[in-house]
């Protein structure tokens, strides 16, 4: 078949067109290429989903974590001044979060000095048993906070720098200064994946201060800096007071929650007609939006091990 | 050296990702962080096309997948970003005329995928996932998204107008 010169000028345009790197259009876009795509992130995901905590993408998890937690941690340090900037981006709320949060640490005080009244008594019987409740012969690892999900992601995760190196397993529990923030989900050599209690994900047996009652709190998935805690007490009866404090019921061994870490103060109990339990909201010690340094206890087991010559019981559940 | 700009790019993917997950967790406005791995795939997508962008995007989100501290079900983010950098290349003759059509673009595409990611949430009933939660974050993400635009796209697209000349073909 003859082509006609004009045509033959087209293709060969065309050609150089397309040769050309710098070009606009060098081909059309292939549609299967994004439709391959989109199909192979569908396979992760039916994959990563369909096979829970085996997931064949668990290994390459913890892959990423060893290989992106030291270049988070690098990043953290460099990344400083960031936090000043954050702190200057924030100020519009920060007064407002600022009486927000004295007000908080005045309740929180107050409910605690309450607690301890009313919990000395009782203390002193377990004190001798239970030398967890002392925060005593613990071995904590320190670390700092080296990166944050972000709430693009609904999770309310962070990464800590510190990690197996450091003694750090999964499962241990993860308190600062004021309570309790988390637990370790996941362990890389240097750093390790902490899932905050305010996580939607995430349960915690906690125990009323004043009347010792047990429940199960969990995270509301909120990820503002206004997280609270929702506590369903086993005993649905049960009508807690407003501005108690709720301790970790904590397991045997302390994996995954030690017993006896401070989690928060009751701030509401309302009571649900139809299965007349009480929805009752913990609003936690911990404030999620500007940790820092937290203490990941690595020696649980042990300070149980030697405390139990004296207690069988304990305080687990 | 097409393998050192493979190389390359995934270092800027690496990065711009353990930067969004660290030091600007630090400007957070209600857990709300600038989304720089979807600013670098609309960037990737005006300056190669949406096959170039789409293959960074799955890449990209594969990574805020998998980095720590992130834990959700994989292929979610490689999903939604695969998805913005296809559409973004689609509409990349205008975006790279005017700089408003580029910040459309972003807010567009910021859109898009945060939806998207909150939507896959929801299908596969992954906690915390909630449309209530989502009406909160997608419109902030995008705010956030759009605000640092002017400072980042600029970067991005210089990064891959320095490949230009040895382009990859996907």
């Amino acid at each position: 078949m003859p082509s006609s010169p004009a045509r033959r000028a087209r293709t060969t345009r065309r050609l150089r067109a397309s040769r050309q790197p710098g070009s606009r259009r060098e081909r059309p876009p292939s549609r299967a290429l994004p439709v391959a795509l989109v199909l192979a992130a569908l396979t992760l995901i039916t994959v990563d989903r369909a096979t829970g905590d085996d997931s064949p993408l668990e290994p390459v998890r913890a892959g990423a974590e060893t290989v992106l937690g030291p270049v988070q941690q690098g990043l953290s340090a460099a990344g400083r001044p960031f936090a000043a900037a954050g702190r200057f981006v924030t100020t519009v709320d920060g007064l407002r979060d600022d009486n927000a949060r004295l007000a908080r640490r005045n309740d929180v005080l107050r409910a605690r000095l309450a607690a301890t009244k009313t919990a000395r008594a009782r203390l002193a019987q377990y004190d001798a048993l239970d030398e967890v409740a002392k925060g005593a012969r613990l071995d904590t690892v320190e670390a700092r906070v080296v990166a944050v999900g972000p709430a693009q992601s609904f999770n309310r995760t962070v990464t800590i720098g510190a990690g197996t190196r450091q003694g750090v397993r999964p499962d241990m529990t993860v308190l600062d200064a004021d309570g309790l923030v988390g637990r370790v989900l996941r362990a890389g050599p240097t750093t390790a994946t902490v899932l905050l209690v305010v996580d939607a994900d995430s349960v915690v047996g906690g125990r009323l201060g004043s009347t010792a009652e047990l429940g199960f709190l969990r995270g509301d998935g909120d990820l503002s800096d206004e997280g609270r805690l929702t506590m369903t007490t086993l005993d649905s009866t049960a009508r807690p007071k407003v501005g108690d404090t709720v301790v970790t019921w904590g397991s045997r061994r302390g994996i995954p929650y030690l017993a006896g870490v401070p989690i928060g103060t009751v701030e509401s109990a309302q009571a649900t007609a139809r299965d007349s339990s009480a929805t009752v909201s913990v609003r936690p010690f911990v404030d999620f939006s500007s940790l820092d340094v937290v203490s990941v206890v690595t020696s649980a087991p042990r300070a149980r091990a030697t405390a139990s010559g004296a207690s069988s019981a304990g305080s687990g559940g | 050296m097409r393998a050192l700009q493979v190389v390359g790019t995934f270092l800027l993917v690496v990065l711009v990702v353990c930067l969004q997950l660290g030091p600007f967790s630090h400007l957070a406005l209600q857990g709300v962080v600038p989304d720089l791995a979807l600013l670098v795939v609309v960037a990737a997508a005006i300056a190669r096309g949406p096959s170039y962008a789409s293959v960074l995007g799955f890449l990209a989100g594969l990574t805020l997948d998998l980095a720590p501290p992130v834990d959700h079900t994989t292929g979610r983010w490689a999903l939604a970003l695969a998805v913005v950098g296809y559409l973004a290349g689609q509409v990349r003759d205008d975006a790279d005329h005017s700089a408003v059509a580029a910040a459309l673009t972003v807010a567009a595409g910021s859109f898009i995928g945060t939806s998207l990611f909150a939507l896959s949430g929801l299908l596969l009933q992954d906690p915390g996932v909630s449309v209530a939660v989502a009406v909160q974050v997608v419109p902030l993400a995008v705010l956030y998204d759009l605000a640092l635009t002017p400072l980042v796209l600029p970067l991005a697209l210089a990064f891959f107008a320095r490949m230009q000349p040895l382009a990859l073909r996907w």
